[in-house]
This record gives structure tokens, sequence and C-alpha cells, in this order.
């Protein structure tokens, strides 16, 4: 087993790092891969002279960008998967991402300044994570609650989410023709904007540090449910930090790159397929696995109409449906 | 080992147990019998440490629940919950290892140790060679024996079981009848169970504990309060005894 989870991640170790160095070649020019190891040095050095270290900073930037979302999307998916124990939970079904758009759309209505439409959006997201809290505390808390307790915050999580998109629905209709373009490329997901930020790194690495420290313990939740306690996990705690987490890496995704669609729910879904349920090693294989693929796709997004660039949510949503319904109809069938 | 002290326990405004003073010995096996919505199952949640009773206490070795720390809870005493609802593909020697869970909490993975004590339990329980297979695609009573092979893995003195034998086919039930009785008797373990199968349990158990509904209860060896008229009254059917060489039956009366 662990010998095993060696081998399967080092091999997406390798995968995330070619990804990344696919995104920084290919583009409106292509750069020879001989030229690549003395232009990296100069981005590494942060002095890009030539125009190859010059396109490739750009391009690594915002590649590194798609891979933090990326991660942190898939790994949101996971524990929030693990928390409902509902495999087809993503990050999004209890409107954190809804509480967002909200927000960055207000912003944008109101031609806020760029950080501060991402604030918005940070803001819209945890505000409505913590009236999740509030609303579903005894829900959260119940290590002692009756059996099938997660149903409340799925439910309560899923009409916040639909009272969100009520808001921003309202706001696009009153919404004035010239700001409707950015508030419906923010809808979709989109990375083109996006500037290179410390934030999402921590908390993808706080996250990631706390899953596998807690993986044996959401192992024997995911299992058992309520009565993982008489195995000696507290049940409680154990779902009040995963939903802590996940809220958290949702919010950040989402504000570096809008609502990308898909990832959290697809990625997940692929590694626990390949690799199998345990958290041990499904948690870090989804997070590289869903920063490689939100790289490519967005790889993709900037490459396949060019001059054009598509939001990278469409081609997640392109890539996405039809491997879900295939992951799913192959699972019905076995 | 464990008991109740002035115990009630109730569900909205019905009272299932009231002044509940009952202790279990190491060796002794308890059935716990009542009519549905008795109060059985929360009977055996509360000893679990899963449900807080509305009044009184239950005590582990001298001390109360509440005191223990969850992961000394896990090494003390098992439960095997009455039904299970499997939302993830685990194989079947992931779900019995994660039992060990209390022993090793701070290692990643587990450990030859680990993976001696699951097989062993899977051995016991003739599952062996179900252990790569995912628990979703598991028959009722193989997935219930899986579980209570589970149970054997986290190889703790008390073992509290909600209808251990739900969905076992009669073979099976039998089996992990005498295992049950074998474990009380030979390894000292002790054993609280739910049941419905009368004979099943008068066939093992060392003790009863009946739920006779409205808070009253009884509680005593098996010879003492396992006779046909008690049991009638707290099923509320008449039942008839039946000797059959050394063995007793219990078959309902024909209604007419």
């Amino acid at each position: 087993m662990r010998h095993r989870a060696t081998v399967i991640l080092a091999v997406l170790i390798l995968l995330a790092l070619a990804s990344l160095l696919l995104a920084g070649m290919i583009g409106s020019i292509t750069l020879p891969v001989s030229d690549l190891p003395s232009a990296l040095g100069e981005v590494v050095r942060g002095t890009p002279l030539t125009m190859t270290a010059t396109l490739l900073d750009l391009r690594l930037g915002r590649a590194l960008t798609a891979f933090v979302t990326g991660a942190a999307l898939a790994l949101a998916g996971v524990m929030m998967q693990a928390l409902l124990r509902n495999p087809l939970a993503d990050p999004y079904v209890l409107g954190i991402s809804g509480g967002a758009a909200v927000g960055a759309l207000a912003a944008i209505l109101l031609m806020c300044a760029a950080w501060m439409i991402d604030a918005a959006a940070f803001g819209g997201a945890v505000s409505v994570s913590m009236l999740l809290y509030f609303l579903a505390r005894r829900d959260l808390r119940g290590g002692l609650a009756a059996e099938g307790g997660a149903s409340l915050l799925l439910l309560t999580g899923v009409i916040l989410s639909s009272g969100c998109m009520a808001l921003v629905t309202l706001m696009l209709s009153i919404a004035p023709e010239s700001r409707l373009r950015g508030m419906v490329f923010w809808m979709i997901g989109d990375l083109s904007g996006a500037q290179v930020r410390w934030l999402p790194w921590l908390v993808l690495v706080g996250s990631l540090v706390f899953a596998l420290r807690a993986a044996r313990a959401i192992n024997v939740v995911a299992l058992h449910a309520e009565a993982a306690a008489t195995l000696g996990v507290r049940v409680g705690a154990l779902r009040q930090r995963l939903f802590f987490c996940s809220g958290l890496l949702t919010a950040s995704a989402v504000t570096s790159a809008g609502s990308i669609g898909f990832v959290g729910l697809i990625v997940p879904h692929a590694c626990r397929f390949a690799f199998g349920p345990d958290h041990r090693l499904l948690l870090p294989a989804a997070a590289l696995a869903g920063g490689a693929f939100l790289v490519l796709a967005d790889t993709l997004a900037r490459t396949v109409l060019a001059p054009q660039q598509l939001p990278v949510g469409v081609v997640t949503a392109m890539i996405g449906v039809p491997i879900f319904l295939f992951q799913l109809h192959h699972i019905r069938r076995k | 080992m464990i008991r109740a002290n002035n115990l009630q326990l109730r569900m909205g405004n019905r009272i299932l147990v009231d002044r509940l003073d009952w202790q279990v010995a190491p060796g002794e096996c308890w059935c716990v019998i009542g009519r549905n919505g008795a109060g059985k199952s929360t009977l055996l949640r509360t000893l679990a440490g899963l449900h807080l009773p509305e009044g009184g206490s239950v005590e582990m070795q001298g001390l109360i629940l509440a005191d223990w720390s969850l992961p000394a809870l896990a090494r003390e005493r098992a439960y095997l919950a009455q039904s299970r609802s499997d939302a993830f593909g685990y194989r079947v020697i992931e779900t019995v290892l994660t039992a060990r869970h209390p022993y090793h909490a701070d290692r990643y993975w587990e450990g030859s140790d680990d993976h001696q004590a699951a097989y062993a339990a899977l051995q016991a329980m003739e599952v062996a060679d179900l252990a790569e297979r995912d628990v979703r695609t598991l028959s009722g009573g193989e997935r219930q024996r899986v579980a209570i092979a589970a149970l054997l893995a986290q190889d703790t003195p008390l073992l509290l079981l909600d209808e251990p034998a739900n969905a076992l086919d009669l073979a099976h039930q039998v089996r992990v009848m005498g295992l049950l009785a074998r474990l009380c008797r030979d390894q000292r373990k002790t054993v609280v169970m739910v049941g419905h199968d009368l004979n099943l349990a008068h066939s093992v158990a060392t003790h009863a504990l009946l739920l006779m509904g409205e808070g009253q209860w009884r509680a005593g060896t098996v010879a003492e309060v396992m006779q046909a008229s008690i049991l009638g009254n707290c099923l509320g059917h008449p039942i008839e005894s039946v000797q059959h060489g050394k063995r007793i039956f219990f078959i309902p009366a024909e209604e007419t």
C-alpha cells in the first residue's frame, strides 16, 4: 500500500510538472525546448530579459495560478464528499461559490477596482459559509446526532445556493450592457486576469497538511459516519474542520479564478475510480491531479481558438460532462 | 465491566427505560429483548457512548463514559450498528483495517500486525475470500459478516452488537452465536447484544435484559427471566415453551 502510494504520487508529481512545462511552451508563439533551460533560469532569478523568458514568465504565472486553483478545488471536493458522505457532492453544492458570485458581481456592478472584486468575492464566500455553519451547527457538531445527519447541512446549503443564484440573476438583469461581459466571464470562471498570489498557496498547503494528518480519521468517518466515534474519532470536531477547510479552499479558488465548474467533482471522482477511496492516497493525489487538469484545461482554453481566449470554465465543463456521464454509467453497469 | 446507574432514556415524551440499575460482569453474554421501539437500540447506543442518557449515567470500569477519552474507550468496547450505508467503494480488507484505528492513530499506514489481525478476523467470519471485493457489491449477509469481522479485529473486551444475526443465513447465525459464546467463555470477553430470535438468544446468552415498555425492565440470568410467561408479557404475545432433549424452545401461541 505504502509502495503503491509512493509510485502513484511520484507519477502525479511528474505529470504536474510536465503540465506546467507544456503550459509554458505552448501559445501564440511556441517556445522551443532548447531555449527553455536558460529562459527558466532568467525567470527564477526574477530578471526576464529575452523575449522567450518574458513569455515564459507570463505563461508560468498564469499556469501556476491555474494549478493552485485546480488543486484547491479538487481537494475541497474530496473533503466535501467525505464530509457529506456523498461521492457526488462538489465544493459548490453548499452555495459557497454562490456567495462569492454575489459579492464579485455586486463589486463589478458598482465598478470597483480589481482587488475589491476579489475581496468582495472572498467576503461573499466567507459570509455564506458562516451563515451555513450557524444554521447547520447542530448537524456539524453532532458527533451524537442521529444517523444520516448530513442531510440538514446539505439541504441548507442547496437552499442558500439557490438564494444566491436568485441574487445573481437579479444583478445580471439590471446590469448595464457594458459590464455584462465581465460579469458573465467571472461566473463561468476565467484565469486570464489572474495574478500570482501567495494566499491561495498558503491555504492549499495548510489544508493539505491538515488533510494528511486527518486522513486516517477521515477514512473512518467516511465508512462509519457517526459510529466512527466508537473507533476513537472525534466526529464533530473532524467534521467542523473539514467544513472549515473545504470552505476556505473553495473561497480562495473562487476568488482567484471565478467559479470553475466540474474540477471539484470530476477529479476526485476519477482519482477514486483509479486509485480507490482510501483518503491517505486520495487527498494528495486529487490535489496534484486537479492542479494538472486545470493547467491543461487553461492551456487549451487560450490556444484552441487563438487569438480568441475561452473562459476556462467552459473547457472544464466540456471535458467534465462526458467524463462524468461515462464514469457514472460505467459504475452503474458494474 | 459496564454498569448503568439510575439510567433514564427518553424518545420525545415517551419513556423507554426508567431507573435502570444494571451491571454486566466480564465473561457474561447478555441479550436485550423487547418489542419494536422499546428502546433496545437506544440503550445499546447509550452504552456505546453515541447517545447521551436523559438521566443517570453509564460507567465503564468505574469511570463514567464522558470521562473516557474516545481512543481509550475504543480499545475497550466495540459497537456493531444495526445497519450501515456504504457511500464509498472501500475494499473489504480496508473496512476491517479501519477497526485497528484506535491502536495506531499515530501511524499513517497500517503495519503487518494490523493486517494479521484483520485477516484473522475475516477468516473467523469465513469471508477471507472476499478481502479484495468492493463492499458495495456484497450481499446483505456477506456485508454483515464483514462488519462483525471488523468488530473482532478491534479486539476489545466488551462487544456491543445490535442485531448481529441480521441478514445471516441459518448456518451463519448459529456460527456467529457460537463464536460469541466461545469468546465469552474462553477469553472472558463480555457481550451485550440485541436480538429478536428468542431461541438463538437462549442458546448463547448467560443473562437477559427484558425491556417491558413504559420504562419497566427485568434483568437476570437466562434461567430466571427467559420464561414463557415473562417473555409473553414482554413481547405482547402469548408464548409457549417446548422442551426438546436438554434444549428449550419458545414458540408464539397460535391466535385463535
